[in-house]
């Protein structure tokens, strides 16, 4: 068990693959993909369904070993289909208790504020199973925004999101590139991301 | 509070969410009632039998909770998370472990207890039952998990939890109502806990590797 200990806002932002060959059931998806991001930078990862935007992501996030070639990342925040928050939990409890894993000093304030940032204030008292679809999706955003992590990992952050989320999600991305994050970012729709590179598939 | 006192902090308050360990709990207790009704209200025979009936009550007991111990975190996401803030499978397997047997093993012990009553055990006999439920319960609680970790995603994972179990927790069971022999009982103890043993410090590298596993 290595629990994180690095400190949580930050050491340089950095995300590297060399050569990244990446399979998903004996297939190859992608092969031979380099690509680095600095600080404040971003990129888009395209293409169409199945064609591995997923999987890059979770090769990037350190939970895909890649078939060939290298990986150098900075500390992640995966936001992924999933949400493993807990249903039976308040908002603001099941996120602090990421919070608290992630290393940040005062997690609650730290929540307080992505909720503040994702427009779910209102509903940190609310237990997450009784969220909608696009405030769950909000609530894993949360997540990411507390992590204080220098590398967000989106995975189709737009799905479920109604247009005014949209924009928060834009800002939100603009406020961490701005403070020098990465943001590798997974979609089919349309996310404004100004001067991100595309990958596509 | 470090990182692993979180987790099985998490952990403990899900296995108690929703009434969780009550079930198991009564399943033991229903199953050590059962067994007088169909042997008959024989004192003598009950007192023999009784030890052992309490042993095979606890470890079809502790086949119950076995689906959910790592199943519902696995699809939601949880392991995955964890993984990203650099925590080995390994490590949240041993967590779980532990947690499972703080939520589990106390309530058996104290229902073993009752049932101990309702088959009219001796109090040795209780005595020894007890303290091998003590030393046995952990390797249940290690195999739980293992077990859990092996079968989640999969179709019908209740059938197939029991089918892998149970073969597993057979050495338990045989040292364990070995233990209740008051002449010879001693070795069947330290046997029982070098098998309770050797599940503890097997199972998280078995179900961390599941779990890693189900990840890709």
């Amino acid at each position: 068990m290595a629990p994180p200990d690095q400190p949580p806002d930050h050491p340089p932002a950095h995300l590297a693959f060399r050569d990244v060959t990446g399979v998903r059931g004996g297939r190859d998806l992608f092969t031979g993909l380099t690509f680095t991001l600095a600080a404040g930078e971003a990129a888009l990862v395209t293409g169409p369904n199945g064609a591995g935007k997923s999987s890059l992501l979770r090769i990037a996030a350190g939970l895909l070993a890649p078939a060939a070639g290298a990986v150098d990342a900075a500390r992640c925040a995966l936001m992924a289909e999933a949400t493993a928050l807990d249903g039976g939990l308040r908002l603001s409890a099941a996120l602090a208790f990421w919070a608290a894993l992630d290393g940040v000093p005062e997690p609650a304030a730290r929540v307080a504020e992505a909720l503040a940032a994702t427009g779910l204030t209102a509903f940190a008292g609310v237990p997450v199973r009784l969220l909608s679809t696009g405030q769950r999706r909000r609530a894993v955003l949360a997540r990411v925004v507390a992590s204080g992590a220098p590398l967000w990992l989106l995975d189709e952050p737009a799905n479920g999101l109604d247009t005014a989320s949209l924009a928060l999600l834009e800002e939100l991305l603009a406020a961490h590139r701005a403070r020098g994050g990465i943001a590798l970012v997974a979609t089919h729709s349309a996310i404004r991301l100004p001067d991100a590179r595309t990958i596509a598939l | 509070m470090s990182a692993l006192a979180r987790l099985i902090a998490r952990d403990l308050r899900l296995a108690w969410s929703g009434g969780g360990m009550v079930n198991p709990v009564a399943f033991f207790l229903l199953v050590a009632i059962l067994f007088p009704f169909a042997i008959g209200p024989d004192a003598v025979l009950l007192a023999r039998v009784g030890g052992g009936v309490i042993w095979t009550a606890a470890l079809l007991a502790a086949l119950l909770p076995v689906e959910r111990l790592i199943g519902p975190d696995a699809e939601a996401g949880v392991f995955d998370q964890l993984s990203v803030r650099g925590f080995s499978m390994s490590g949240v397997a041993t967590a779980r472990m532990l947690a499972h047997w703080l939520a589990f093993a106390p309530p058996l012990m104290l229902a073993a207890v009752v049932a101990a009553g309702l088959l009219g055990l001796p109090g040795a006999t209780l005595g020894r039952v007890e303290l091998g439920l003590l030393i046995g319960t952990p390797g249940l609680a290690a195999l739980a998990v293992a077990t859990s970790a092996l079968i989640a995603g999969l179709r019908g994972a209740g059938a197939l939890a029991g089918l892998l179990m149970l073969p597993l927790a057979v050495p338990l069971l045989i040292f364990g109502g070995g233990a209740l022999d008051p002449a010879a009982g001693a070795g069947a103890l330290k046997l029982l806990g070098a098998v309770s043993l050797v599940l503890v410090a097997g199972a998280p590298f078995v179900a961390g590797a599941a779990m890693r596993v189900a990840m890709e």
